[in-house]
């Protein structure tokens, strides 16, 4: 299948990049061959084949609700983001 | 492995890796150096020491880890630009681990960005090169763990292997890596890539030191409730008798000097009383397929966490909270980021789902049939890590298919959830190392290990 400029845009959309349409142009060959590629599994015949999303033997596996101290506490958690204010952190507007 | 002891210390073994760090500076392994706390560690593990204490395993010895794993206190960057300013608040389990026995994390090692890659060429912080011959590349995505360990800085680094990520570099360069059974390790702290096939280990110089390691670390974390009840150090390592091949693996796509190493070491093999049985596995080819559909797919889901909000990098100059996003993602992430998170909503977005991830995770259970099958057949099977050895800096790195085929051999464990050790196996007639990897069932992490110290 082709990959065009408007499936792109929506794929970065998705992805939440702020790209310019020279960028976008520049991915095109590149995805491209990606989905070429990956397309080639279509031959393969998975009739009746149940799926497999994870390879770890157990399901949910339960601990007890208790409170834990964590390593990092609140002050230096906020310590990493860019700006802070009053123990919360700062973003642009919103609305 | 070199531990510290009253005559030699800490303290020298530290000094001595971080002069050798210094010293191969041009290979750009290291994107951090943790000097000060190093030496101040390694200072209390000698008076520790002096006291007739027992410090642990690892005691005084130098490690580096990948800059993918939280060292608290430490600029953590996964090779990213999005992730340059982030200095980690806690410590991944391994490292805690480590250091629990006297280990000395005495700095953090370039990688692909966000492991998203083959040779260490995708890093914000530019290439490693390759330890054996500077014009080629290290092996990636742990090109900066395995050049460490192959130029003798440290004794040993950590690694994450999600497709081939430690074994392919440790084979590039010529040594041993290790990528053991999903699950059998803590991933709490190492940044997640694809978490159904992550998988954390080690790389080092001998099998041996590979086995301590594991002893160390191999436990179950209650910070990771995707790690395994203890295995490791109650199993039994089994006598290796039948010895797999795949037939597949015996193709055009493989350079021949791998190739012909492969079939002398099965020869030596036959003479010291084993069988080698050929094994077909005819989904295997699909595997790289299945890979760079469901590793972009949860990649996509692992990433969009990197917002420039609650740490890392912030673009500047957004007028509202979306720009903000859309411009720090945008700026933050490397080429081969973005292509991963693109193709991963591409797959699973509504009207290509069943034609692409469904249809992998299908494929993927053919995979795990088609390995159970041939450990009937078989005790482990040896085949090549890469269909050649390393290659040239910028050879690859324009294609994104040339540099996926890379991994053609070294995905379908990770799909498995199997465990993988590459092993030196000799060199290209131009000096270069070819490495095997040797697989087994799930668990078998000690019978591989042990098999590869026979092999040594």
């Amino acid at each position: 299948m082709e990959i065009t400029r408007e499936d792109l845009k929506h794929l970065a959309d998705l992805s939440n990049f702020s790209m310019s349409d020279e960028e976008l142009d520049s991915l095109q060959p590149d995805l491209q061959k990606i989905v070429g590629y990956i397309s080639e599994l279509g031959e393969l015949n998975t009739d009746g084949v149940e799926p497999t999303y994870q390879v770890f033997e157990m399901e949910n596996v339960w601990r007890d609700d208790e409170i834990k101290e964590m390593e990092a506490d609140r002050e230096a958690l906020l310590d990493l983001t860019t700006e802070e204010k009053e123990n919360q952190i700062k973003v642009p507007k919103v609305l | 492995m070199k531990t510290a002891n009253k005559t030699v210390t800490a303290t020298q073994l530290v000094k001595d890796a971080l002069k050798k760090a210094e010293f191969f500076k041009d290979y750009n392994v290291f994107i951090s150096l943790n000097e000060e706390a190093a030496l101040k560690r390694a200072a209390e593990i000698d008076e520790r020491i002096a006291r007739g204490e027992n410090v642990g395993r690892l005691a005084g010895v130098p490690f580096a880890a990948k800059d993918n794993y939280l060292v608290k206190g430490t600029k953590t960057t996964a090779a990213s630009h999005i992730l340059e300013p982030f200095e980690a608040p806690l410590n991944a389990t391994i490292i805690d681990q480590l250091e629990a026995e006297g280990a000395i994390m005495i700095g953090k090692v370039n990688l692909d960005s966000f492991a998203h890659g083959s040779s260490t060429e995708n890093s914000y912080f530019g290439p490693t090169l390759n330890a054996v011959d500077k014009t080629r590349v290290a092996g990636g995505s742990s090109g900066g763990s395995a050049v460490a360990v192959a130029l003798d800085v440290v004794e040993f680094t950590t690694g994450s292997d999600t497709g081939g990520s430690i074994r392919q570099p440790a084979s590039f360069n010529g040594i041993y890596g290790l990528k053991p059974t999903y699950g059998a390790t803590s991933r709490y702290g190492v940044i997640s890539m694809a978490s159904s096939l992550d998988t954390d280990g080690f790389l080092a110089k001998s099998a041996e030191d590979l086995d301590l390691l594991m002893s160390i670390c191999a436990h179950r974390d209650e910070k990771d409730l995707t790690t395994l009840p203890d295995f490791y150090e109650t199993s039994e390592a089994k006598k290796v008798q039948k010895i797999g091949v795949v037939k597949e693996f015996d193709s055009d796509v493989v350079d021949p000097e791998i190739r012909a190493c492969l079939k002398e070491k099965c020869e030596e093999l036959k003479k010291s009383g084993h069988e080698i049985v050929e094994i077909d596995m005819p989904t295997l080819k699909y595997a790289l397929a299945v890979y760079y559909i469901i590793q972009p797919a949860e990649v996509t889901s692992n990433l969009s966490r990197y917002d420039g909000i609650r740490y890392g990098f912030r673009s500047e100059n957004s007028a509202d909270l979306d720009s903000l996003y859309g411009n720090t993602r945008n700026e933050g992430f490397m080429k081969e980021n973005k292509r991963r998170i693109m193709i991963g909503n591409f797959v699973l977005s509504s009207g290509f789902y069943d034609a692409y991830f469904l249809k992998a995770a299908k494929a993927r259970t053919l995979i795990i049939e088609e390995y159970n099958k041939a450990f009937e057949k078989c005790d482990v099977l040896l085949t090549p890590v890469s269909p050649n050895p390393a290659f040239k800096l910028g050879e690859k790195v324009g294609d994104p298919i040339a540099m996926y085929i890379e991994d053609l051999m070294s995905v379908s464990i990770n799909l498995a959830g199997i465990p993988g050790i590459a092993i030196p196996a000799g060199k290209t007639k131009s000096g270069l190392p070819i490495g095997l990897q040797i697989l087994g069932p799930r668990r078998s992490d000690k019978t591989i290990i042990n098999f590869a110290k026979e092999l040594a």
